[in-house]
């Protein structure tokens, strides 16, 4: 099949030196994880009307990153992040990721790069009703293929991780809104993502509960993930260490936020 | 609900060809009826029927004459048709004895009156069957029975069980009437059915002079005619069924189509963590054969309730054959697919992150 992308590329764990120093001299502007170049994304809605969501953006990305990006609503940040997950596509610029060109990768490339580079964490939990939190976990995992019996002890590990062992057979409706949230971050680490997405996560969640919710991350970040956060809340925003503002579709302010 | 009605509708119309065909299997289907009408003194003569029967295919050949007496035993009477016949009629008719004996070559020549008759006159006379042996008077002469014939039960020419056989020349005698002009020939094959029939026509003419003075049947035309227009009920049943099949599939396309909208969200969280269009149009694929495939076993269990209702209420034998269950399960699961594949295909080519934002 065409569609197929070169496995090496898909493994997770890429070699660790390469990103040991940020940027990789040898591979100049290709060393970083995610590297945005001249992105727009213009939308034309009814009669010639043309909303230019993203202006011209370039950004990159380093591994082990912890990034906020934050904006008012209607700044453009939203669409940022379903560019950069791969769930939409630009329609300027480039995008590469782990070093490849993934521009003009189709539907199928970009969904199996979701599934096994990118793990999403939303504001509404987004979990399915009707599957209980261990096939929730599960579902990446069924669509990279992986067999039923490892599917199961990944997904109970993570869920283990995530302080909800007892827990797995529970539905969401079953369970509170930190724990369906953490139910979807399991579900976004269990595939072992190279970058974790995470929009509003605690958009939905009372302050106790988001302050766990971003120790979470925060945990999560100094295990060597990297994490992307989508927020308008200086607070939340505050737990990055890279704070990323764009407003307009144009990137204002990128800088490095003073440890708390 | 479609399949409901397929298998009531087609088993219906195929168990009435199948009783259809068989009444006229049983008069034979290698048979030819010949009826000489028209003028007086035409008839056939022994020598006749003797080079007919020597025409190349025929196997058997049985002059009739017939006519309608009463039957009387003890005080009872009833009406029912005479045949006077020779041996060969047991074979050419397809008819045989159930008790007794059939009527032999030498109650033919002795003129003896003896009398082979159907159940209903049994029934009706003596309330029993076994009258081996009893006497009854036909047209106030009397007969002894020497056997019963099979039961054939009623086909479109009327009750077949409500009649009395008799030697041909003792029939001649009692009717006075000495002109046979009926006679059944029958092939040795069915295939040599049309050729014979040609030649009896040739024969006729030339014996006649004329084409209009007699008539010949054919078994197997009228057996194929009759077949054609069974076969087109059951087609006209099939497409009324296969209607309702249709309808059956729009509304499989409905529910799939809510399913969708339903699930817009869901089907964007498959697609977000990466469940590729393949994977989300095979999983509502399948949904939509699931539920066609259950309806369909559900449609089967009611078409066989609906197959017993019927056929008793309208006493018509019905055969529910297993290629019709096989079809209908098959054509369900087929409707699911194929009505499920807009919906499935439009689930599929959903944009994630609008499925995402639906509420």
């Amino acid at each position: 099949m065409e569609d197929l992308i070169d496995p090496e590329f898909l493994q997770t764990s890429v070699d660790e030196d390469r990103y040991a120093n940020g940027i990789n001299e040898k591979e100049g502007a290709f060393g970083y994880m995610i590297r945005l170049e001249n992105l727009s994304k213009i939308y034309n809605t009814m009669g010639d009307n043309r909303v230019v969501a993203l202006n011209n953006i370039s950004l990159s990305i380093n591994k082990g990153e912890f990034v906020a990006i934050m904006g008012p609503s209607g700044s453009g940040k939203s669409t940022l992040m379903n560019i950069i997950g791969c769930l939409d596509v630009a329609t300027e610029g480039k995008y590469y990721l782990d070093g490849r060109d993934i521009t003009s990768y189709n539907h199928n490339q970009l969904a199996e790069i979701r599934n096994k580079k990118f793990g999403f964490v939303f504001q509404g939990f987004n979990l399915l009703p009707k599957l209980t939190a261990l096939e929730n976990v599960e579902l990446p995992l069924i669509y990279a293929g992986v067999g039923a019996k490892k599917r199961r002890e990944e997904a109970i590990r993570t869920l283990e991780m995530m302080g909800l062992g007892e827990r797995i057979h529970h539905r969401p409706s079953e369970l509170s809104g930190g724990q369906q949230q953490r139910v979807a971050i399991a579900r976004a680490l269990v595939n072992h993502p190279s970058v974790i997405l995470a929009d509003e996560p605690t958009g939905n969640l009372d302050s106790k509960s988001g302050m766990e919710i971003m120790e979470i991350f925060e945990e999560l970040h100094s295990r060597g993930n990297t994490i992307i956060l989508i927020t308008h809340d200086i607070n939340i925003a505050r737990y990055a260490r890279r704070l990323i503002t764009i407003r307009d579709g144009q990137i204002v302010s990128d800088e490095e936020v003073e440890m708390q | 609900m479609g399949v409901t009605a397929v298998i009531t509708l087609i088993s219906l119309g195929q168990g009435s060809t199948r009783r259809v065909t068989s009444q006229i299997e049983s008069l034979g289907t290698n048979l030819i009826i010949i009826n000489i009408t028209g003028g007086r003194n035409r008839s056939v003569t022994e020598e006749d029927l003797e080079r007919i029967k020597n025409i190349p295919g025929v196997s058997e050949i049985a002059p009739v004459l017939s006519g309608g007496v009463t039957v009387k035993a003890g005080n009872k009477n009833t009406n029912s048709s005479l045949e006077a016949i020779t041996p060969g009629y047991q074979q050419v008719r397809n008819s045989h004895v159930q008790l007794g004996r059939f009527l032999l070559q030498n109650d033919l020549d002795m003129r003896f009156r003896v009398a082979v008759v159907g159940v209903d006159v049994a029934d009706e006379l003596f309330g029993r069957r076994d009258i081996v042996g009893e006497k009854i008077s036909i047209n106030g002469v009397e007969f002894s029975i020497v056997g019963i014939l099979e039961e054939k039960g009623s086909s479109i020419a009327g009750s077949d069980d409500n009649k009395v056989i008799i030697p041909l020349t003792t029939g001649q005698r009692l009717l006075r009437n000495t002109e046979v002009r009926t006679f059944y020939v029958s092939t040795q094959s069915p295939d040599v059915v049309n050729q014979v029939v040609g030649e009896i026509q040739r024969f006729l003419t030339r014996k006649f002079n004329d084409e209009n003075s007699f008539r010949v049947f054919n078994q197997t035309q009228l057996l194929s005619t009759i077949n054609e227009a069974t076969a087109t009920l059951t087609m006209m049943l099939g497409g009324i069924a296969g209607i309702s099949l249709l309808v059956g599939g729009i509304g499989i396309m409905n529910i799939m189509l809510v399913s969708v909208t339903e699930r817009t969200r869901e089907i964007g969280i498959r697609k977000a963590i990466g469940a590729k269009r393949r994977d989300i149009l095979i999983q509502f694929l399948i949904e939509s054969a699931v539920l066609s495939g259950l309806g369909g076993v559900l449609g089967i269990m009611l078409g066989f309730v609906g197959v017993r209702f019927l056929s008793r209420i309208l006493n018509i034998p019905a055969a529910i054959s297993a290629d019709v269950v096989l079809l209908a399960t098959g054509f369900s699961v087929a409707v699911g697919v194929i009505f499920g594949l807009y919906p499935a295909s439009k689930a599929a080519s959903l944009n994630p992150i609008d499925a995402l934002r639906y509420e």
